[in-house]
């Protein structure tokens, strides 16, 4: 496939594949974004390159993605945008079902722990060496991942607590 | 009518029960739980164009304390269900409460693990109100729905 792409972005994926070409998997482009997808062990030195080289400063959004009865079920795709240059690129790296686990860029972005918190809160993935990784919508007792698509529409009966309907007092 | 007119003008025989139920369902003061977008058209309902107070139910109060019928207005998630249920435990009896609007009443469209369907989970609900949001003439229908039901409460002798 023939990519489209703008010369700043041309710029970032020839240093990437320059600098990085054992780790780089596919480039590709989807409704005008585009998309790397990265080997998960290369991520950390991968961020820290785009950040500090290539000036993709702000870290826009990290969201989750189950790609259920495929291998390397969960996907982890990270919004980056250059304020210099005004791009986006999407950073993609995936993770096995079995104990899913990544590194945190809590020490490239800050801004990435509630972001990163929040993958662990509704997929289970977890992030090595985040300084604080805990729920953050769901309550701490919470068993289950709601965004993982084995998780019922309504959730599990009883599991999260409705107030009693007695008054304290009686 | 005998007794008025031994008595004079300025007298009239009633029941007791039919007095206080006449009061109680002429001064029902409602509870705004305005949690989404139910609540704009709760506000409508109480400003001058459809004027709640025509009907008895003078003020919001947004104490609990004061307050008669909650208007639980809005989805209402797990984690906000211990909120109300603790503003409705705090209201002084006798209490009535309406669901307005489809979330309220059922879940509506947040069919999810993460809000409670219904607020009938945990409230006693006298009254719903479908729509979605419910036209402030609808929340006036469940008002006046509401007042039928205080005049036809048992004898108050019951409630203490």
């Amino acid at each position: 496939m023939s990519l489209n792409l703008s010369e700043t972005l041309q710029k970032t994926v020839d240093s990437l594949s320059k600098n990085f070409s054992e780790s780089l998997i596919e480039v590709y482009q989807s409704s005008g974004d585009t998309f790397i997808r990265i080997e998960a062990d290369s991520l950390l030195k991968v961020t820290k390159y785009l950040k500090e080289e290539l000036h993709y400063v702000y870290l826009s959004d990290i969201f989750g993605i189950d790609r259920y009865t495929s291998e390397e079920r969960f996907e982890v795709v990270y919004n980056l945008l250059s304020l210099k240059s005004q791009t986006r690129v999407f950073i993609k790296v995936r993770c096995e079902e079995e104990n899913p686990e990544l590194d945190s860029v809590v020490p490239v972005w800050k801004s990435a722990g509630w972001n990163e918190r929040e993958v662990f809160d509704m997929f289970g993935v977890h992030f090595r060496n985040h300084p604080d990784l805990r729920r953050i919508f769901l309550p701490e007792d919470f068993e289950y991942y709601p965004l993982r698509k084995e998780f019922p529409l309504l959730g599990i009966p009883g599991s999260i607590e409705l107030p009693s309907t007695t008054p304290e007092s009686e | 009518m005998g007794l008025e007119s031994a008595l004079g003008n300025g007298f009239l025989t009633t029941k007791m029960d039919t007095l206080v139920n006449w009061a109680r369902s002429n001064a029902a003061w409602p509870m705004p739980m305005g949690l989404a977008c139910c609540a704009i058209e709760m506000m409508a309902f109480a400003g001058p164009r459809y004027d709640a107070a025509r009907f008895g139910s003078e003020v919001m109060r947004f104490s609990p304390r004061q307050a008669d019928v909650m208007i639980v207005a809005g989805w209402c998630t797990y984690k906000m269900s211990h909120a109300i249920r603790r503003i409705w435990d705090q209201m002084p009896d006798p209490k009535w409460c309406i669901a307005m609007g489809a979330c309220a009443s059922t879940g509506g469209m947040h069919r999810c693990y993460g809000v409670v369907q219904g607020v009938d989970n945990f409230l006693p609900v006298d009254a719903y109100i479908s729509g979605c949001p419910p036209r402030p003439d609808a929340v006036l229908h469940a008002l006046m729905k509401i007042q039928d039901k205080i005049k036809t409460e048992h004898s108050v002798m019951l409630d203490s």
